[in-house]
């Protein structure tokens, strides 16, 4: 293939991982937490759209907005009966509520609708293609991708910066008890994070099904690869997640052939983490005994 | 209640009279099981027994030096693969393969050590979660290993085949025997480790890594040990677990067999060697018989088959395990963040304290 080619569906596949690794962010800012189910909320909502579309033959706009309601609430919901009623708990403690989430999704969704593998197409056209340079062929899937990453980046970045709503989550995930103290409800910020994450992330999990096959498990492997994104870019800034994504698709799609991807995603964490841990583009912060 | 003394009673095996005596009962009992239990029950005790083999090793990483991984079908995986592939490549005799195949996933235990020194929480788990996926990967993608088709275990003979002596063991029963031995004396192992200079090292780094290197436990070393010994047990249960399937593929190991052997420890209760035991029963048990064949149960598996009738999918009920599992863990992190462990001790205090 050649490089333009190899550029283009890089960092195609880069805004998918940069859009699901805002996901992981947005959660992992505003509370700490490393949601481990993100994928499987990710995998049930993209499954709740193909349930809505071939069993009940709406059309995909009408699936796209009751899928993305669903989403909000199952995160929402997630928060609310798994995370809330933990007291102080643990980081293990965290990791394993989160584990947990995913293995009940994961169940659900199999018991639902079984474990073999479905397709799910979005309303595009594939073979529909576009050379602006030659060589670079861009397809209509990855217009679509570049498009709706730039929408979600430009509306979060409006959101955090201009609106109330934006400015509390950011003072919650500084310091959340003098948010409280400010008269922030902390509670319902959280709630809000979550299903704003779950709702990014079905969106990411959509375009990462339409580019696969739906399965219970599809989205295992791209969690891995997002969450490496979100390494190198630094669990904390969006912008930099961005950025990562789309250096993560990039080193896959030059240097990842197809059964080495997995092992990519683990070398890039394991070299940012040991020589720059806070990622590439946030400030080192150093532990406090 | 369980204030130690002097040395000699924190370092005793048996803390009296009574424990021994239960001990002692408990072992005849296990040693006697085959006479009575139906052979379909020894196939589930091995395999019962594998896990707890790699649970009380997981407990020593997870529970004792606060380290959370979420590899450990790797290593899992490393033992198994090892201990078949030395067999019948190069006719390795058994006691030699699985103490090698061990000592390999001790050394990649190790190796996953060296970036869990810079690294702690979430990051850890990670990279843990991506460092089994990748031995998942790797032993997917060798043709030597069988790729993506699985091995055949070689025959379990206990003999050396280069000096004429074969001791086949064929039969479930034959292989309890030799589990169980071994689960004893890793058990009993892992328990004299947590009793010394490195078992307490390795509690003063789970308490605080800061302080431990304060009072002069090397972390290097002993973080990396930890590993390295908790990925030997897996390497041993690995072993085993093959020769009880007799067959397997590089899926078997998958990131939820981890997360399921994480579950053990949590569920079991964390830093106890009982701990770990319990919850590889519970686990397991739910797992391989109770959860898997939940349509067989009177009463609630005809509601389960009607459940699914209704409004799933027949097919997606074996999912439904999973479903639980899941429940489980969030339900023992909410109401019970000690584990079954926990509830021992709880329960234990209410009578010996009664009536007050």
């Amino acid at each position: 293939m050649p490089v333009g080619q190899l550029l283009v569906e890089g960092l195609a596949i880069g805004a998918c991982y940069g859009l699901f690794a805002t996901a992981v962010v947005i959660i992992y800012k505003t509370s700490e937490v490393v949601n481990f189910a993100q994928g499987e909320m990710a995998m049930f909502s993209s499954f709740v759209a193909f349930h809505i579309l071939s069993v009940y033959q709406l059309p995909f706009w009408a699936a796209f907005v009751i899928t993305m309601i669903f989403s909000i609430l199952l995160g929402i919901l997630i928060e609310y009966f798994f995370l809330r009623p933990a007291k102080h708990p643990s980081i293990l403690g965290l990791i394993v509520i989160t584990l947990g989430a995913e293995m009940f999704l994961m169940g659900l969704a199999g018991w639902k609708w079984g474990a073999e593998q479905k397709f799910f197409s979005l309303p595009l056209d594939p073979s529909l293609t576009y050379e602006p340079v030659k060589g670079m062929i861009i397809n209509n899937w990855a217009i679509a991708v570049f498009a709706v990453t730039t929408c979600i980046m430009l509306l979060l970045y409006v959101f955090f910066k201009y609106t109330r709503l934006g400015v509390a989550m950011r003072a919650t995930q500084q310091n959340k008890h003098a948010a409280k103290i400010m008269g922030i409800r902390t509670e319902r910020v959280l709630s809000f994070a979550w299903g704003s994450s779950s709702l990014i992330g079905a969106i990411a999990g959509m375009f990462f099904a339409s580019r696969a096959t739906l399965d219970p498990a599809f989205m295992m492997e791209p969690f891995l690869r997002a969450f490496a994104a979100a390494v190198l870019g630094g669990l904390m800034s969006i912008p930099g997640v961005i950025i990562g994504g789309g250096l993560m698709g990039l080193i896959e799609n030059f240097f990842g052939y197809y059964q080495w991807k997995p092992i990519i995603a683990f070398i890039v964490i394991i070299l940012v983490l040991c020589l720059r841990p806070s990622g590439l583009f946030t400030k080192h912060f150093v532990k406090k005994v | 209640m369980d204030m130690k003394r002097d040395y000699y009673e924190d370092i005793q095996l048996f803390k009296s009279n009574v424990v021994l005596f239960w001990s002692a009962v408990l072992l005849l009992a296990l040693f006697t099981i085959p006479l009575y239990a139906p052979n379909y029950y020894i196939y589930l005790l091995n395999i019962i027994m594998v896990h707890v083999i790699l649970a009380v090793g997981l407990n020593i990483l997870v529970g004792s030096t606060g380290q959370i991984s979420l590899g450990h079908a790797g290593f899992f995986a490393i033992g198994a693969y090892g201990t078949a592939f030395l067999m019948s490549m190069f006719q390795v005799p058994f006691v030699f393969a699985i103490f090698i195949a061990a000592f390999i996933a001790a050394f990649f235990g190790f190796i996953l050590g060296l970036p869990a020194l810079r690294l702690e929480g979430p990051y850890l788990a990670i990279v843990s979660l991506g460092f089994g996926l990748t031995i998942m990967h790797i032993i997917g993608g060798m043709d030597v290993f069988g790729g993506r088709m699985g091995i055949k275990v070689p025959p379990l003979d206990l003999g050396i085949k280069q000096l004429g002596i074969s001791w086949v063991l064929k039969t479930d029963i034959q292989k309890y025997y030799l589990i169980l031995i071994m689960t004893i004396l890793l058990v009993v192992g892992a328990r004299n480790i947590l009793k010394t200079r490195v078992g307490r090292s390795f509690v003063a780094i789970r308490d605080s890594d800061i302080a431990a290197e304060v009072i002069g436990v090397n972390l290097t070393i002993y973080k990396t040990l930890a590993f390295a010994v908790s990925a030997f047990y897996a390497g041993i249960a690995g072993g085993l677990f093959g020769f009880v399937l007799g067959f397997f593929d590089p899926f078997t190991f998958n990131m939820i067999l981890s997360v399921i052997f994480l579950v053990m420890v949590v569920v079991g209760g964390l830093g106890t060697i009982q701990g770990g035991i319990l919850g590889a029963i519970l686990i397991t048990y739910l797992q391989y018989d109770f959860l898997k064949n939940i349509a067989e149960v009177p009463y609630l598996g005809a509601l389960m088959v009607a459940i699914s009738k209704q409004w799933f999918t027949t097919v997606g009920l074996e999912n439904f395990s999973s479903m639980a599992i899941g429940l489980i863990m969030i339900g023992i992190i909410i109401f019970e963040p000690l584990g079954m462990f926990g509830v021992w001790i709880r329960m234990k205090k209410y009578w010996m304290t009664w009536p007050f």
